[in-house]
């Protein structure tokens, strides 16, 4: 049964934002977009999420934070990239502290640019990644390989000399 | 005599009943808020979803917390419906609760932790009128077993007024409704992160929903003792009740625990000992 696709419950993470994208994720929780319609809940804690949203693009000090929020998220589950910034870093992209986008660090399954992303880009892009949730999940049966840790991910991008 | 036949039916049939009450809750609750809500569905989805992902567990033991809390809360209500005693189910119903609490402390997080206190000083605040509930009924009936009490002639709410106002007082609490939804709420994004629950994913998290439901079904059947004399005015009584605890849950802030705790214990004293010593002075105790 498809219950993944009926219950998505979020987790929302501000990387670097300007706030900007931020406030149109709370934006989608109003009754406006109301998008607990949909059943999907905007959790604050990763156990418990199936979706992790971040917006900004990723810092020297944060990329630990996301790292560890991604790991505690038990399968299967999808990363949704808020913002230009989240997606490619955008106009922080060259700056001294800024790693660039989120794939920098963790896999990222759907981006949703924007600055802002609108709340009907958002709602978009979190039923996009229903699906990718969805093929997880059958790959996840078929005993293909459920975790893809971050860590490792992060290591391949990563730069000689990072950390 | 206990009716097998009851506890079979509230084992089977209360998850099914427990679910629909929280899906209500959630369409009621969005319409209070001027919002469409989610199908009354919604909590079968998410318990189903719960049971699809990864059974990820902090340590090994909290798997046998988790299930002794669904156990017990399980077997507390198939008590009360086989018409057993009352004090051995709010017995049953606190071991329970004293199980999802060390569940929460055995994992090493500090939300957790903080979870886990929230939720014993609430078991505290809510004890004593739970317990006195079970006495104002003995007091009246003469018998502890709920099968004697349902069976009691008169409307045991015309007695046992106070006793009542207070058992809908902790009623909130039971209920993990605001203001009292000091250990973890319905809703999402607390300050605590998830309170007694945060350290819990996956199967787990949804076994300690079913075992909600079960407990929200127990606790409104309570209620329903109360009317047992006439059994439509029960059920009007446990709808009343509901939509009363939904408006409370939508206008109150939460409360700090010291109110919790104060209020509840004063609510008790107060609304039920009183009741109950005016019973006796009256003669029909």
């Amino acid at each position: 049964m498809a219950y993944l696709q009926k219950s998505p419950w979020i987790i929302h993470y501000d990387a670097s934002s300007c706030n900007g994208c931020d406030i149109e994720i709370l934006a989608c929780l109003t009754p406006m977009y109301d998008v607990e319609r949909f059943g999907i809940i905007n959790t604050g804690n990763p156990k418990h999420a199936d979706i992790f949203v971040v917006t900004g693009s990723v810092n020297e000090q944060n990329k630990y934070v996301i790292r560890n929020i991604y790991d505690q998220m038990p399968d299967p589950k999808v990363v949704v990239a808020i913002g230009i910034c989240a997606t490619s870093g955008g106009i922080f992209r060259e700056c001294y502290n800024v790693a660039g986008g989120i794939d920098t660090i963790i896999p990222v399954d759907v981006y949703v640019p924007g600055c802002a992303a609108r709340p009907e880009s958002i709602i978009d892009g979190i039923v996009k990644a229903l699906g990718v949730l969805e093929a997880k999940k059958a790959a996840m049966a078929t005993g293909a390989p459920a975790k893809v840790p971050a860590s490792a991910v992060a290591a391949e991008k990563q730069p000689a000399g990072g950390t | 005599m206990i009716s097998l036949a009851w506890a079979a039916a509230f084992i089977l049939l209360a998850p099914a009943i427990g679910g629909l009450i929280a899906g209500i809750d959630r369409k009621v609750t969005a319409h209070m808020q001027g919002r469409v809500g989610p199908s009354i569905f919604q909590p079968f989805y998410d318990v189903g979803k719960l049971f699809e992902k990864e059974g990820a567990m902090v340590n090994e033991t909290q798997r046998f917390y988790v299930l002794s809390y669904f156990v017990f809360a399980v077997f507390a209500g198939a008590i009360f419906f086989a018409g057993g005693n009352l004090l051995l189910v709010i017995f049953g119903l606190t071991l329970a609760e004293i199980f999802l609490v060390l569940g929460a402390y055995s994992a090493n997080s500090p939300y957790s932790h903080v979870g886990a206190e929230r939720e014993l000083i609430q078991i505290m605040a809510y004890e004593p009128m739970l317990l006195l509930t079970a006495v104002g009924m003995y007091v009246v009936t003469r018998s502890f077993d709920a099968i004697d009490i349902a069976g009691f002639p008169t409307l045991l709410v015309l007695l046992l007024p106070g006793v009542f106002l207070g058992f809908v007082y902790i009623l909130t609490i039971k209920l993990r409704k605001s203001p009292f939804d000091i250990s973890t709420s319905h809703h999402a994004h607390q300050e605590i992160v998830k309170g007694v629950t945060t350290e819990f994913s996956g199967p787990n998290l949804g076994f300690i929903e079913v075992a909600h439901w079960y407990e929200v079904v127990l606790m409104l059947a309570f209620v329903f003792l109360f009317f047992a004399a006439n059994w439509i005015l029960g059920i009007i009584a446990i709808i009343i009740v509901y939509l009363l605890e939904l408006a409370i849950d939508n206008t109150n802030a939460r409360v700090k625990w010291q109110l919790a705790v104060k209020s509840s214990w004063t609510i008790a004293l107060v609304l039920g000992a009183l009741n109950i010593a005016v019973l006796y002075l009256i003669g029909r105790a």
